[in-house]
């Protein structure tokens, strides 16, 4: 691999000279930046990030703390990409940056313990993943949360703790890979063979939309293959600065999907999806994985664009009585929308469904503040651009929310339950699932 | 200088937490839009009030500082960009429309802002700001009114200026001054609102301005035009103007454009013509289509090769794009793009081409060509690398035969981005001397301590009053005074 030594950077995971390069300044992305919005200064701006990491790179600016902490204050939404009319692709400088400051070590204690919790304990190990899930689940079940949270002792206890509670997804009743067998055949004639990612949080926290996913796929012809024993893609870690992390979970995931004989590999999760996708740039050092891992990435694709492309259409039409027809509208994730850049698939399908009006969601593409671990890490500020997720679905009241990631759907339940909407918040898979039912 | 005394004084008279002087913060400021110019500013103030802006200019009357007004940084001439010993002055606490008189058609708004928002906020009431430059979306009012921006409009709607009737500023002295009002008439003395539109940050700080709205256009008409020869889309400009239409886009585009745009957005752009116009009328319904017919006339008597005209809002959306993303299409082939925009009389624009082409081919440089025809207004857009120093150096020398070309043709060096940093040495070379001498004088009069965007549009020449001085403490007291810096 080639090792760059820029000034004020060292190592593999350096961002690129050609890239900031490619930035001319002229500004246009900086009222799409959830992050600028809010505070207005240029320093948490693209804009102003490209040039604070050509600066360090130049050796202008030590990697000082203010520095590091513009880059973690950063959603990685790439709400900016989408503007961007010279192209430069800023997502992989922040990720860059921020794989800077993890080797180096220059975050600050609190970011770095939390980070370590999550993504070195919790997620690094699907085993202990599931295992904690399982004592959430018996702790949500039993009434304990809700006793804890009502009584106020849980804020008595762990002030910190007591904010995350209501973000802590809710625990499937049964994780998807513990019942998913390896092969699951199509209703009917077989058209496509493909690979099927249960992922993490997806798995522990929306079991059932793993099902309806896999439901609406075999209706669709398709037989869906499940690797088994399978662990995170490790996106969060590589948004996150982490790439030893990252690039280990990523050579576990190439090494279940490069399998032959598979036609495509479907993704519900916009986070992963976006990973797999960027597979083929990671193993620079490794020709072998790489070539793998570029195989995996042209095979990925979202359920969305999967079905899209070869003319999935809903059965029935939900009897919606003699009442006016339910309203649906769409949140794009930013993984999805931003990086994967599918934005009219999911729409032309969920229109594609008879008995309801679509409404477009306002700034639908805007993040709704979840951003992998964003609303753990940088807590108020992702409560702050929730809101506004939320003053936009209030102002067309819709009766149902879809959309494509599991991230997203924890993020913006909270802001529904917050705000008292009531609002059924699906995920695409299951929206289509049930359009598929007799 | 700008010293810890006078750093003081600011915090107190904004608070701490508006006067930002980290690292991060000055290099955040450091630059706008035009390529390859930056600087660091010893700080960053975000003000809140006027009074506030007056106390802080008459500080650095005493304290002798300069001060850099920003509006959102979007400038291609390195207006907002920071000079030696300055501040930078941002507008973005300033963004309230602060009233809508559909009595008047007139609105009053602070300067921070962003155009393309106020925009949504006339025209969801049906009446119509026309200015729209291609930064809508990020640029401010302040910076429009400080540059005059133009934009696609211009042609039949006019730039920023035929839309401002009065302005809110602090004066370079410190005092605040109001000039003009809601009436459409106002003759009375000099007419100094329309000095201070277009004095990129020079001579005032705008804190409030009232601009004039239009009824909104009831419909229009988009079409795209192609042609084999580059001269045929260039007469067809003419004629259409010949023919008292005024369309309220104009635009073109150029080979080395189109060929990007196809393959950056896959509009079905045949490659192998030499010039697109986009072209669009619009006002009342029976109109437009009239004018619309005609033009359609006008561009096949010309050689037209295709025109295809839009049948609904998608499809004009869609044909417009071609225009609109002329820019994205061009920045995307190289990391460095400089976009110039020199402007000459409509019926000398097939003549500019032509020079451009020469001139770009002379010094073998990757160039597109696009802009408002209808207004003379061009960007020849240079497309390099500005790490490649021998490649820039050639484009700087091949720009300043662009900016003479164009002066011989009676035009002149920007239309509509202003002068600021970039183009002060092009002014310097070719205005009229008198007229440069009061442009000078102007500003010696209104701001003689220098302290508002110093530097910008001219060099500053040392000060000669009186008489020279000969002995040498006298020379010292002179220098003392900062006479050279
Ligand atoms: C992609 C792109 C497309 C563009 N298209 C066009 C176009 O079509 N037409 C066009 O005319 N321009 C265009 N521009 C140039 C630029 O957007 C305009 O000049 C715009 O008016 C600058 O506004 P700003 O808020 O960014 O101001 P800045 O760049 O921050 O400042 C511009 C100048 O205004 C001064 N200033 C700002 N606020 C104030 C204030 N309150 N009081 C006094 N002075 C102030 C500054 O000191 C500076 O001299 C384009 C730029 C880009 C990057
Ligand atoms: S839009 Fe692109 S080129 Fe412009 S400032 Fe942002 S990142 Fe840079
Ligand atoms: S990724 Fe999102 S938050 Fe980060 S700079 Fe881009 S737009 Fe802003």
């Amino acid at each position: 691999m080639t090792t760059t030594s820029v000034k004020g950077f060292a190592g593999v995971d350096v961002p690129n000279d050609d890239v900031i390069t490619n930035c001319m300044h002229c500004g246009l992305c900086l009222p799409t930046c959830p992050t600028y919005v809010l505070t207005g200064l240029e320093r948490s701006s693209p804009r102003g990030r490209i040039r604070l990491i050509k600066s360090v790179a130049s050796g202008d600016l030590p990697m000082s703390e203010l520095f590091v902490e513009e880059m973690n204050f950063c959603l990685d939404c790439q709400a900016c990409e989408t503007a961007c009319p010279a192209g430069v692709r800023y997502g992989s400088l922040v990720e860059a940056a921020r794989a800077q400051a993890f080797a180096q070590e220059r975050e600050s204690r609190a970011t770095r313990l939390l980070k370590r919790f999550f993504l070195g304990t919790v997620f690094s190990s699907h085993r202990r993943l599931k295992g904690l899930a399982t004592l959430l689940k018996v702790y949500q079940r039993s009434g304990m949360a809700w006793f804890l949270r009502r009584t106020g002792i849980l804020a008595a206890i762990s002030p910190k703790l007591a904010r995350l509670d209501p973000l802590t997804p809710q625990i499937s009743d049964s994780f998807s890979s513990d019942v998913l067998p390896e092969v699951l055949s199509p209703y009917g004639e077989r058209r496509y063979r493909v690979g099927f990612l249960t992922g993490c949080i997806m798995d522990v926290a929306f079991g059932n939309v793993n099902m309806d996913t896999i439901e609406v796929l075999r209706r669709h012809g398709c037989e869906v293959i499940v690797p088994q024993s399978q662990s995170c893609c490790g996106s969060l870690a590589a948004h996150y600065g982490d790439m030893t992390s990252a690039r280990r979970m990523a050579a576990g995931a190439v090494d279940l999907f490069k399998r032959d004989g598979l036609d495509w590999i479907v993704m519900n999760s916009a986070g992963c999806g976006a990973f797999f996708k960027e597979y083929g740039h990671l193993f620079a050092d490794d020709p072998e994985r790489a070539s793998a891992a570029e195989l995996v990435a042209a095979r990925t694709k979202d359920l969305t664009e999967f079905l899209a492309s070869t003319g999935f259409r809903p059965r029935h039409a939900r009897p919606s009585g003699n009442k006016r027809p339910p309203r649906v509208t769409y949140h794009d994730a930013c993984h999805l929308a931003h990086t994967q850049k599918v934005v009219q698939e999911p729409r032309r399908l969920v229109q594609s469904v008879p008995g309801y009006e679509y409404v477009e969601l306002p700034e639908a593409s805007w993040c709704c503040g979840s951003a992998g671990i964003y609303n753990i890490v940088e807590h108020e500020a992702a409560m702050q651009i929730l809101e506004r997720k939320v003053d936009n679905i209030a102002s067309i009241a819709p009766d149902v929310l879809v959309t494509g990631n599991p991230g997203c759907m924890v993020q913006i339940r909270h802001g529904l339950e917050r705000r008292g909407l009531n609002v059924r918040l699906l995920h695409t898979a299951t929206f289509l699932r049930e359009a598929c039912d007799p | 200088m700008f010293t810890p005394s006078a750093l003081k004084k600011l915090q107190t008279i904004l608070g701490p937490a508006d006067v930002l002087t980290s690292q991060e913060d000055r290099i955040s400021y450091s630059y706008d839009g035009t390529p390859m110019l930056s600087r660091l500013p010893e700080a960053v103030l975000r003000p809140r009030t006027a009074d506030q802006i007056a106390a802080i200019v008459q500080l650095a009357n005493e304290e002798e500082f300069a001060i850099v007004p920003r509006g959102s940084g979007s400038g291609l001439s390195g207006g907002s960009v920071p000079v030696e010993n300055c501040v930078v002055m941002l507008t973005n606490h300033w963004t309230r429309i602060l009233e809508i008189d559909e009595r008047n058609l007139t609105a009053w708004v602070e300067p921070g802002v962003i155009t393309a928002q106020f925009h949504s906020a006339v025209e969801g009431r049906g009446l119509f700001y026309p200015p729209d430059p291609g930064s809508a979306a990020v640029c401010t009012l302040g910076g429009n009114v400080a540059e005059n921006a133009g934009g696609l409009r211009g042609l039949k709607y006019g730039v920023t200026k035929n839309y401002v009737l009065g302005l809110e500023v602090v004066l370079p002295t410190g005092e605040i001054m109001t000039v003009g009002g809601k009436s459409v008439k106002d003759v009375a003395g000099y007419n100094l609102r329309d000095v201070l539109v277009g004095s990129e940050g020079t001579l005032g700080i705008f804190t409030k301005i009232l601009l004039r709205l239009i009824p909104k256009p009831e419909s229009s008409s988009t079409m795209l035009v192609m042609y084999d020869r580059l001269t045929d889309a260039a007469e067809t400009v003419s004629s259409i103007i010949a023919a008292r239409i005024s369309p309220a886009a104009l635009e073109f585009l150029d080979n080395t454009t189109i060929r990007c745009v196809e393959e950056f957005a896959h509009l079905g752009l045949p490659t192998n013509i030499e010039a697109l116009l986009l072209i669009e009328v619009d006002g009342r319904g029976s109109v437009v289509e009239e004018d619309a017919s005609m033009i359609e006339k006008i561009c096949r008597d010309h050689g037209a090769r295709e025109v295809r005209r839009a049948r609904d809002d998608g499809e004009a959306a869609r044909l417009r794009s071609a225009r609109k993303i002329a820019f994205s299409a061009l920045a995307r082939v190289k990391p460095t793009t400089i976009l110039e925009d020199v402007t000459v009389p409509r019926s000398e624009v097939a003549l500019m081409l032509d020079r451009i082409q020469e001139i770009s081919r002379k010094y073998g440089l990757m160039w597109g060509n696009f802009g408002h025809a209808g207004d003379g207004n061009l960007h020849p857009t240079c497309l390099t690398d500005e790490r490649d120093h021998a490649e820039v150096h050639k484009a700087e020398k091949a720009f300043d035969e662009v900016f003479s070309a164009a002066v011989k043709l009676g035009g002149t060096i920007t239309g509509e981005h202003g002068t600021g940093l970039a183009k002060r040495a092009f002014l310097d070379r070719l205005t009229d001397p008198p007229a440069l001498q009061m442009m000078r004088s102007l500003k010696d009069v209104m701001d003689p301590r220098r302290v508002l965007n110093p530097g910008k549009i001219f060099e500053l020449k040392p000060r000669c009053e009186g008489p020279m001085p000969r002995r040498r403490e006298q020379i010292e007291k002179f220098l003392a005074q900062g006479a050279f810096t």
